[in-house]
């Protein structure tokens, strides 16, 4: 599909059908085969699916996608660097173990929630905490962003760098915090409450729902990504990435539209957060480490800064490299030369090579829009880009 | 004669070097007035004090009765003051029809909520907004490159697409910063009718930087001078061409610049 694209120049709007399909038919063969067809297979054959392809790391892949597609906001529409994502998945995810569990026990406050009423803690439905979760994050985006959207971008850089930091380390930490137990420290908050469908909650190995669920939730986020981009927010984000200064010489406020577009990515960020939290069932402070807002850059990068397809199918593939292509490509490395090397434990040297060849070599990304592409490859003044803008 | 844009005693001081020199100066309305001078003169500082990006070292500027000596950038631009720069600054990686609807900017009023549930509201105003860009764009003659980005268009017609862009702000003053540079003689009279052509239909007073004599003598209503930070004279082409301060000031200076 990609190659055909680059032959012909494509309308923009045909370009994001065919996109948009090709979306809804890779999940609706995922979802079939996976709810219909994987349990008939014999058994070797599912192994195969169970090794290269499972679904669990299918619909992990899909939190990724969401962040993905939320960084890509910050970084890829506006090109503001954000280097501590990680923390807004964290808070996230902390928003659906204090809002969908019985860690506060003291309490028992059910909002259409489909655990047992008697149940202590608060229970509200997996839909209201997406919400709560993407504005507590959107908050937190606000916070942090007034006083650093001002610095140039390399502070800018820095100081998301810290946040990314702190945060997991106040949740690690956050025990007792004044005699109050936030977070239950690095014990995690567990298990956090199912998913309410319609008349009832999902188990926690009711793959085909969940499935569903995160690619509804997928698919909201690709809407938002694409409906703000062509408007009037996405068109100032661009301007800013492009040329901050020429941006506010055409009456476009930077600050304003700066915290926009952090919010908004804080807002996506959260609702990974909470997907995260349902789909490990619980949400465990060392999990939100460094590495992540590193892979999430990673996949903005690989998929093409602000080409909102393109993200998605570098989210999907670093995703799956990560949590299981690795893992499968080693062991069978490993098993026909009889090696014992630990692939998995090389992962960052892959992820930190794929940013720095994408950077140098590929900066429109996997898949890139074809009229880019060209532009990006005429002579050697697009290295001069490279570094962003001033 | 009301002038919508009032400079009084511009001083802008860049650590040792004084780049403007009490500079006062005003722009009348509807009218095409030019600030020349040698290279370093002062004249795209001068226009970056006027647009808001460097703050005087002291000196006021009016835009119609407020004081926006202080005032920050993108709201001296939504009160009607736009520009162009001297070295091209595009928003490369976007359409020619977005880069004129950056600029529409303040005068739409959709927010994230509005955009991304398209409400009916929200689709009227694109809609348009997108026939305003297509007759900006038409209107400097770039209808049938909408869809290119700007990198890709041409250096003349990059020069287009900045003052499209700049018009899309709907200013009352318009300011050009060496719009001709690097354009050959006939470019450069067609970009004359063009000046004209905009002063005219958008209803614009126009101060224009400009290196090229011919096209300042046969466009400008009134020729500013500047040299070294200071203005040394002021006049009709006429009266300039005769100054002997300025012949003097490019004689001394010119080096492979047209005078
Ligand atoms: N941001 C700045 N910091 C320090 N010095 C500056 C700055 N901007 C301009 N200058 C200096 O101020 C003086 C005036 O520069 P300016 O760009 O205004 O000249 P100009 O008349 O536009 O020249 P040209 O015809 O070459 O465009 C020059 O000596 C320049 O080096
Ligand atoms: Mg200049």
């Amino acid at each position: 599909m990609a190659m055909s694209k680059v032959k012909k120049p494509v309308k923009p709007a045909a370009s994001q059908r065919t996109w948009a399909i090709g979306f809804i038919i890779a999940a609706v063969v995922m979802w079939t085969f996976y709810t219909f067809i994987m349990f008939r297979l014999p058994y070797q054959v599912q192994t195969i699916f169970q090794n290269w392809l499972p679904p669990t790391k299918l619909n992990e892949a899909m939190v990724w996608v969401i962040c993905a597609l939320g960084l890509n906001i910050v970084v890829g529409y506006a090109g503001l660097l954000d280097l501590g994502f990680v923390a807004f998945w964290a808070i996230g995810g902390y928003s659906a173990g204090w809002f969908m569990s019985a860690f506060f026990r003291q309490v028992n406050w059910h909002v259409f929630s489909t655990v047992e009423p008697t149940l202590p803690g608060i229970h509200i439905s997996f839909w209201g905490v997406i919400f709560i979760g993407g504005l507590i994050c959107a908050f937190f985006g606000i916070v942090i962003g007034a006083p650093t959207l001002r610095l140039k971008s390399d502070y800018l850089a820095l100081v998301t760098l810290g946040f990314g930091e702190i945060i997991p380390q106040v949740f690690t930490n956050g025990e007792n915090i004044a005699g109050f137990n936030m977070s239950n420290g690095t014990k995690g908050i567990s298990p956090v409450d199912n998913i309410g469908v319609p008349g009832r909650a999902l188990g926690p190995f009711d793959f085909s729902w969940k499935f569903t669920i995160f690619a509804l939730l997928t698919a909201m986020m690709v809407f938002i990504s694409l409906r703000l981009r062509t408007g009037r927010l996405g068109r100032a984000w661009l301007a800013i990435r492009e040329d901050e200064l020429a941006a506010s010489m055409m009456g476009v406020p930077l600050m304003r539209t700066k915290l926009a577009a952090y919010s908004v990515g804080a807002f996506t960020g959260g609702i990974g957060g909470v997907a995260f939290a349902t789909h490990v069932n619980g949400v465990f402070a060392d999990r939100f480490n460094f590495s992540i807002s590193i892979i999430l850059l990673a996949m903005v990068v690989l998929g093409g800064m602000g080409n909102v397809w393109g993200v998605m199918v570098g989210a999907l593939v670093i995703a799956w490299v990560n949590s299981t292509g690795l893992q499968a490509m080693g062991d069978l490395v490993n098993t026909s030369l009889h090696t014992s090397i630990n692939f998995p434990s090389y992962n960052f040297v892959l992820f930190g090579g794929v940013l720095i060849f994408m950077m140098l070599f590929k900066r429109e990304g996997l898949i890139p829009e074809s009229r880019l592409k060209a532009i990006m490859h005429e002579g050697d003044d697009a290295s001069a880009n490279l570094e962003g803008h001033h | 004669m009301t002038s919508p844009l009032v400079a009084q005693n511009i001083t802008v001081k860049f650590g040792g070097l004084t780049a403007v020199n009490d500079v006062s100066f005003d722009i009348p309305e509807g009218k095409i007035v030019s600030l020349i001078g040698p290279n370093g003169a002062g004249k795209t500082t001068f226009f970056n004090v006027l647009t808001g990006l460097y703050k005087p070292t002291s000196g006021t500027v009016h835009f119609g009765d407020r004081d926006i000596t202080a005032t920050p950038p993108h709201k001296i631009a939504q009160g009607g003051l736009a520009r162009t720069f001297q070295n091209i600054r595009l928003f490369g990686l976007m359409t020619a029809e977005e880069n004129v609807m950056v600029a529409m900017h303040s005068h739409l009023k959709s927010g994230i909520l509005a955009t991304v549930f398209g409400t009916p509201r929200q689709r009227r105003e694109e809609k348009t907004a997108h026939e305003d860009a297509k007759e900006l764009l038409d209107f400097v003659g770039l209808g049938k490159w909408s869809r290119e980005y700007a990198r890709n268009l041409s250096y003349g017609d990059q020069r287009r697409l900045e003052v499209a862009r700049a018009l899309a702000l709907k200013p009352k003053v318009l300011l050009l910063d060496e719009p001709t540079a690097g354009m050959n003689p006939q470019e450069s009279k067609t970009f004359i009718d063009f000046v004209y052509r905009v002063r005219d239909e958008k209803k614009v007073s126009i101060l224009l930087i400009e290196h090229d004599m011919s096209v300042v003598m046969s466009v400008s209503e009134r020729v500013t001078v500047l040299d070294q930070g200071e203005k040394i004279a002021e006049g009709t082409p006429a009266q300039i061409k005769s100054n002997q301060r300025v012949i003097e000031a490019y004689l001394g200076k010119a080096k492979g610049e047209k005078a």
